[in-house]
C-alpha cells in the first residue's frame, strides 16, 4: 500500500495518470467480459454465428 | 395586570430553570425520538382495519370483474415462447433473415417498411454484398439532376425499402378503403406485440353463426371487431426457404416474419441488452465505491456529540456583559 501511495497517489499529476490508465484497462476488461457473457447467453442467434454460411 | 402576569411567568420560568439545573449536569441531551407519535387507540385501529378490508374487497371485485370480462371486440392472443423476450436475449438473426424473405415475397406488395433501409440489414441478417443486390432489385425515383430532370435509378444501400403505394389514398383505394399500415414499428405499436401479430396471421377461421361480414372483409377473431380487410396470406408452403431443414409451415412462416418485424421495431435491442450487462457491472462497482467514500467522509459528522450546558452559557454571558467595551 505504501509503495502505491508514494509512487502514484501522492502527487495529483501521477494520480491522474494512474486514473486514466486504470480506467482504460478497466473499461477494456468490462467490454470483453460483457461481450463474452452476452455471446454465451445468445449462442447461435447473433450475426457472427451465422455469417459463415453466407460470405 | 401585565406586571402581575410577567411576575408569575418569571417565577414559573425560574422554578423550571432551577429544577432543570439539577439533572442537566454536563451530560448530553438526547432528543426524544417519539415526541409526536400518536397512540393507536381502539377507535383509530378499528377505522384503519375497516378501511383496509374495504379496499381489499374492492380490489378483489374489480379483479374478478376484469378477468371474466368478455372483452367484446376481440380474442386475446395466446402467449408464445419468443426467443428474444428474455432480459438478455438477442433476436434470432436466422429468423430475421427468413422473415425478410417472407416480408419481401408476401407482405411487401401492400405493406411498406419505410423506416428500414437496406444498409440496416447489413451485419444483421445479410452481408453487404447481399444487401446491395437486394437494393439493386428496386428502382428509385431520384431527385433533380444538374439539368433539373427527375430520373429512375437502381437502388443503393442507403435507400429505404420501397413503398408499395405512393400515398395513403392510393393504398386505401387499392384495399377497399383500408390502409395497410406500415410495418416498421407494428410490433411495438400493437397491444400484444409479437403474440398478437402471430395470432392474427395464423388465426383466420370461419365467422361464427350470425356474424355479418361485408364484402371484401374477412373474419379474424383476434382483430378488433372481427372484420379485417386483409385476407389469409400465410398458409403452408406460401414461401420456399432455401434451407431444406426448415419446413415452411404456416406457423414457421408466421414466426419468421414476426421475428423480422420484432427486429425492425427494435433494431437496437441487442445492443441495449448487452448494455444491461455492462451497466450493471460498472454501477455495482461505482455505487459501492461511492457509498463507502460517502460514509467515510461523513463519519466524523455522524459520530459527533453535541452538549448543552446551561451554566457554561450563563457564565459566558455574564463575562461578556462585564467586558463590554464597545466604542460609544
Amino acid at each position: 500500500m505504501k509503495v502505491i501511495y508514494n509512487t502514484l497517489f501522492k502527487r495529483t499529476s501521477t494520480y491522474a495518470v494512474a486514473i486514466f490508465a486504470s480506467a482504460f484497462f478497466f473499461e477494456r476488461a468490462i467490454d470483453v467480459s460483457s461481450n463474452l457473457i452476452f455471446e454465451s447467453i445468445n449462442k447461435g442467434k447473433l450475426w457472427k454465428d451465422i455469417k459463415g454460411k453466407y460470405e | 395586570m401585565r406586571f402581575n402576569m410577567a411576575g408569575k411567568l418569571l417565577n414559573f420560568g425560574s422554578k423550571l430553570f432551577k429544577s432543570s439545573k439539577n439533572f442537566i449536569n454536563a451530560a448530553y441531551v438526547r432528543r426524544s425520538t417519539s415526541t409526536n407519535a400518536r397512540k393507536w387507540t381502539g377507535a383509530r385501529q378499528k377505522l384503519l382495519t375497516f378501511g383496509a378490508l374495504t379496499g381489499a374487497a374492492g380490489l378483489l371485485m374489480y379483479a374478478m370483474d376484469v378477468s371474466v370480462d368478455a372483452s367484446s371486440d376481440c380474442v386475446h392472443p395466446s402467449k408464445q415462447g419468443w426467443g428474444h423476450k428474455g432480459l438478455l436475449s438477442a433476436v434470432d438473426k436466422e429468423g430475421v433473415r427468413r422473415g425478410y424473405q417472407v416480408y419481401k415475397e408476401v407482405c411487401a406488395s401492400c405493406h411498406s417498411l419505410k423506416y428500414i433501409a437496406y444498409r440496416n440489414l447489413v451485419g444483421v441478417c445479410m452481408t453487404e454484398a447481399e444487401a446491395k443486390s437486394e437494393a439493386e432489385g428496386i428502382t428509385v425515383h431520384d431527385g433533380p439532376d444538374e439539368e433539373g430532370n427527375y430520373f429512375d435509378r437502381p437502388g443503393k444501400l442507403s435507400d429505404y425499402l420501397p413503398l408499395p403505394y405512393p400515398n395513403e389514398e392510393a393504398g386505401r383505394a387499392a384495399n377497399n378503403g383500408a390502409y395497410p399500415p406500415d410495418l416498421s414499428y407494428i410490433v411495438s405499436a400493437r397491444k400484444g406485440g409479437e403474440d398478437y401479430i402471430f395470432a392474427l396471421l395464423t388465426g383466420y377461421c370461419d365467422p361464427p353463426a350470425g356474424f355479418s361480414l361485408r364484402d371484401g372483409l374477412y373474419f379474424n377473431p383476434y382483430f378488433s371487431g372481427g372484420a379485417i380487410a386483409m385476407g389469409q396470406l400465410i398458409s403452408n408452403e406460401s414461401v420456399t426457404y432455401p434451407d431444406d431443414k426448415i419446413s415452411p409451415t404456416a406457423s414457421q412462416i408466421a414466426k419468421d416474419v414476426v421475428t423480422f418485424l420484432a427486429w425492425t421495431s427494435e433494431p437496437e435491442g441487442d445492443i441495449r441488452k448487452l448494455l444491461i450487462i455492462k451497466v450493471t457491472i460498472i454501477s455495482t462497482f461505482l455505487i459501492s465505491l461511492t457509498y463507502y467514500i460517502k460514509r467515510l467522509k461523513w463519519s466524523s459528522l455522524k459520530s459527533r456529540k453535541i452538549f448543552f450546558m446551561p451554566e457554561v452559557q450563563e457564565k459566558a454571558k455574564q463575562e461578556s456583559n462585564k467586558t463590554d467595551d464597545c466604542p460609544k
